[in-house]
């Protein structure tokens, strides 16, 4: 028996209870059901967005702190915290205004002065920030309302930066914790968002709860995302962390929690069994598998190497190790941007198409002057979505006659090697596996993994000034058009170059018991409009 | 006695002092960065320094382990390197829940594993003697994760008796604390009963032998009696020597049920922290335990004299 069909077995007694006619135990009335009890990706290990950029300290985040704009589902700013801004003709000055009667948490009142020292801080950190603090001039409050940031050069894409929810994201915290250096960690959790955080219940690694703000003031308007009226409709919130996948499904099929943001892919068929549990996709930017050859040593300093690697791969071998036989959750990709927003294109994507042409990989790959020697393929085994990948790419790798030296580790070790420079026997790397989630990577300001301007570039440091060149036109792009036409230009330039290589667009599901209604799609678990019946 | 008592107390100190420093440096040379976690994938290289510098993991190995080895002098732990809360905190924040499942399983494998191997080494040969023996080799051989899921499957899907997952502090009630316990207790048990029952009969098959079990039956003396006062209480020895080794089997069985079980306990902590490489929790988690296991053995080394007056220290 392996693993799936194991897991297959003891999670599916649920549904077997379920359909069977057994009754579910009975939960508490009343107070159960205003408390919501949510099964989060992963543990909430440290709660500072600004110094842990982990997804997960984002989505607890996004419940304590509130922004000054989030984007909303169509992926457009919208002001949040801020009632109106100004641009100064030259494009020089913004001059924020907030909305009146907002409090934090320990109930002072936000003024303008919290949200320069909470974007002063944002901005050591956030690549968006660092650029804007390279053109600041001043960044201060003009009365307790009001802010202004004044610029050297325009930025358009102020707004963007504020309101994007890739981490770190631009949260607004009381000015005397936001003076906290950016690379220490905060120890007070005070915000203005709709929930407050109970320090005193926070058992890391297995409880962090969250309780109703009761002087939060939402927007009027709907809400969408980020964006809109954050209306809780349940007191506290529970995040309940499961490591182990099988227990979380038994625990959403008895009914011991209410929510869960990541049921595997083979739970997924075992719970939509279950006639108390709905299922439906978590986030339909999804997420795009990756892995990065390193730009720096042979094999893969040479281009041709690179491109002989896509001209073998095939994203449905990488995908269908991901989510099986699920066609509801993967598509190719061949390119860079997420399917479905408005970057989105294939230019120079035909390498990735079509028949895989293992003849013509093997012959580019000779001509790049490969000599037999050793690929170090580092492969985290304790992220299921890199271990996937990785076993495929073994595979592909000894299909064009590479030869293959299989680092199997953990992602903690990956985490350090990868951001080894040195050659792949001194302890450096030649490929590694990974996977960006879709929202960043929307547009070139969010995402990271594409950017490649050598040193400064993410790990592999690819060196193509063609990429850089259109990032550069995108960021300076006036209209829709404009960018679009850069970041057609900008695909191509990458999947010729092959800044790294995309493994395919995949999907996740979410699952919450039948009782639970008002839960969005979206890249985050958005609690707002969430409510539980009894 | 009391000389013993206090000689082998104070020779924990060296035990201690070499698993702290075996365990610093351990860790010291593993792969593995904390500050790239913590940073992220957008964080440059220079913001990965500047957390290890703010975390004093830049450090000489003597200066971190010297510093480290003072705070422990004066019982500071440190802080863990993400969650920021003193790892004494995080220890107390997971210790009964670990405490209240070891000792119930501890309970409950004496009570099931030491009566069924008296019968079994009684009835030798028989059936109820390979069921037994079978049985053993049964929980020595299926994981704990396996014997957990099915355990959750039957009881907690199926019939509803008992909860999927999590823990209920006993100062909410005996029972809330113990449904909670009782599956992840039978997981974790099998092993563990596995090992006692098969060192008490073999133990007992020894001792039956014995010329004063004979000269017991020949006075007509009940079975019984025979059994369970005097051939039990001279096999007792190696039984309870098993009983304190397998308090480590305990402890490795707890990360893995814990997981299975969803219970907030040291086991999970200690995984936690190795993923993340939380060096400061490590390091506390893992002399905590070294300090359990002398104790308890401390107490199997008293526990003989009680067991067997020849026995003195």
């Amino acid at each position: 028996m392996d693993r799936r069909t194991f897991l297959k077995v003891t999670a599916g007694a649920g549904s077997l209870a379920a359909t069977g006619g057994l009754a579910t135990p009975a939960i508490s009335q009343g107070a159960a059901a205003k408390t919501l009890r949510f099964v989060p990706q992963a543990n909430l290990a440290n709660f500072d967005p600004i110094w842990g950029t982990q997804y997960v300290v984002r989505n607890a985040a996004v419940l304590v702190w509130d922004t000054l704009y989030g984007f909303d589902e169509k992926l457009q700013p919208q002001r949040q915290m801020v009632e109106s801004e100004e641009t100064s003709s030259d494009g020089l000055t913004w001059t924020f205004k907030l909305r009146s009667g907002l409090k934090f948490h320990d109930g002072t009142p936000v003024l303008a002065k919290d949200c320069t020292a909470s974007l002063t801080r944002w901005s050591a950190r956030d690549p968006l920030g660092l650029m804007l603090k390279a053109i600041q001039q001043e960044l201060t409050a003009v009365d307790d309302r009001t802010f202004k940031w004044v610029l050297k050069k325009p930025y358009p894409k102020m707004l963007l930066a504020l309101a994007k929810n890739s981490t770190p994201m631009a949260f607004i915290m009381p000015e005397r914790i936001a003076k906290t250096d950016p690379f220490k960690q905060i120890e007070e959790y005070v915000g203005s968002g709709p929930m407050k955080f109970a320090k005193g219940e926070w058992v890391p690694g297995a409880k962090a709860v969250f309780e109703k703000f009761a002087d939060y003031q939402p927007r009027q308007e709907k809400a969408s995302w980020l964006a809109g009226g954050k209306n809780m409709l349940v007191d506290r919130i529970e995040w309940v962390i499961m490591p182990d996948p099988a227990t979380a499904s038994a625990a959403l099929q008895n009914g011991e929690v209410d929510w869960w943001e990541n049921p595997i892919s083979d739970l997924v068929p075992v719970l939509k069994r279950n006639r108390n549990v709905a299922v439906d996709i978590a986030d339909p930017l999804g997420n795009i598998g990756t892995f990065r050859m390193n730009h720096l040593h042979p094999p893969f300093s040479d281009v041709r190497a690179r491109r002989a690697v896509l001209m073998a791969l095939d994203q449905e071998e990488y995908m269908r190790a991901l989510v099986g036989d699920d066609n509801n959750l993967w598509k190719p990709l061949p390119g860079y941007f997420t399917p479905g927003t408005p970057l989105y294109n294939e230019e120079g994507g035909e390498i990735l198409k079509g028949k895989r042409d293992i003849a013509g990989a093997k012959k580019l790959l000779a001509e790049s002057g490969y000599t037999n020697q050793p690929v170090t393929c580092v492969v985290a085994q304790d992220q299921p979505i890199t271990k996937g990948q990785g076993d495929v790419t073994a595979e592909l790798l000894k299909r064009i006659g590479m030869n293959v030296d299989f680092v199997a580790t953990d992602w903690g070790t990956t985490g350090q090697r990868r951001a080894q420079k040195s050659p792949p026997g001194q302890g450096g790397w030649a490929m590694f596996h990974s996977w960006h989630s879709g929202s960043d990577c929307i547009n070139p300001a969010v995402y990271i993994a594409i950017r490649a301007s050598g040193d400064g570039a993410w790990f592999g440091w690819p060196n193509v000034p063609e990429v850089e060149k259109e990032v550069t036109n995108w960021f300076d792009a006036k209209t829709l058009d404009e960018e679009k036409a850069a970041a057609r230009r900008l695909n191509k330039a990458a999947l010729d170059n092959v800044v790294y290589a995309p493994t395919g667009f995949f999907l996740t599901y979410q699952a919450w018991r039948k009782n639970i209604s008002g839960i969005e799609k979206g890249p985050i678990p958005f609690p707002w409009g969430v409510s539980k019946s009894a | 006695m009391f000389t013993y008592v206090v000689r082998r107390i104070l020779a924990t100190i060296p035990v201690m002092v070499v698993v702290a420093l075996f365990v610093f440096s351990l860790l010291f040379i593993a792969p593995g960065d904390p500050a790239a976690v913590i940073a992220g994938d957008q964080a440059t290289p220079a913001d990965v320094e500047r957390i290890r510098q703010n975390l004093g993991l830049d450090r000489p190995f003597l200066v971190q382990f010297s510093d480290w080895a003072w705070r422990l002098l004066h019982f500071d732990l440190g802080r863990s390197i993400f969650t920021n809360l003193p790892v004494t905190t995080m220890i107390a924040q997971r210790i009964e829940p670990t405490m209240s499942l070891m000792l119930i399983t501890l309970l409950l494998s004496i009570v099931v594993a030491v009566p069924i191997g008296v019968l079994a080494a009684w009835k030798v040969g028989t059936w109820f003697d390979r069921a037994i023996m079978g049985f053993a080799v049964f929980g020595f051989s299926v994981p704990v994760f396996v014997v957990g899921y099915l355990l959750a499957y039957f009881f907690a899907l199926q019939l509803e008796w008992l909860p999927v997952q999590g823990y209920t502090p006993i100062a909410r009630g005996l029972w809330p604390w113990l449904e909670n316990l009782i599956l992840p207790s039978i997981a974790l048990g099998c092993v563990y009963i596995a090992l006692i029952a098969r060192i008490t009969r073999a133990t007992m098959l020894e001792v039956l032998q014995q010329d004063y079990i004979r000269t017991a039956r020949a006075k007509g003396l009940a079975q019984s009696p025979i059994l369970f006062l005097h051939a039990l209480k001279n096999a007792s020895v190696p039984i309870v020597t098993v009983i304190g080794i397998g308090i480590a089997l305990l402890i490795g069985g707890a990360v893995v049920t814990e997981s299975v079980f969803a219970i907030p306990g040291l086991g999970r902590l200690t995984v936690d922290a190795i993923l993340r490489r939380d060096y400061p929790v490590i390091q506390g988690v893992v002399l905590l335990f070294s300090f359990v296991y002398v104790l308890v053995n401390l107490m199997i080394d008293l526990l003989y004299t009680v067991l067997d007056p020849r026995i003195r220290y």
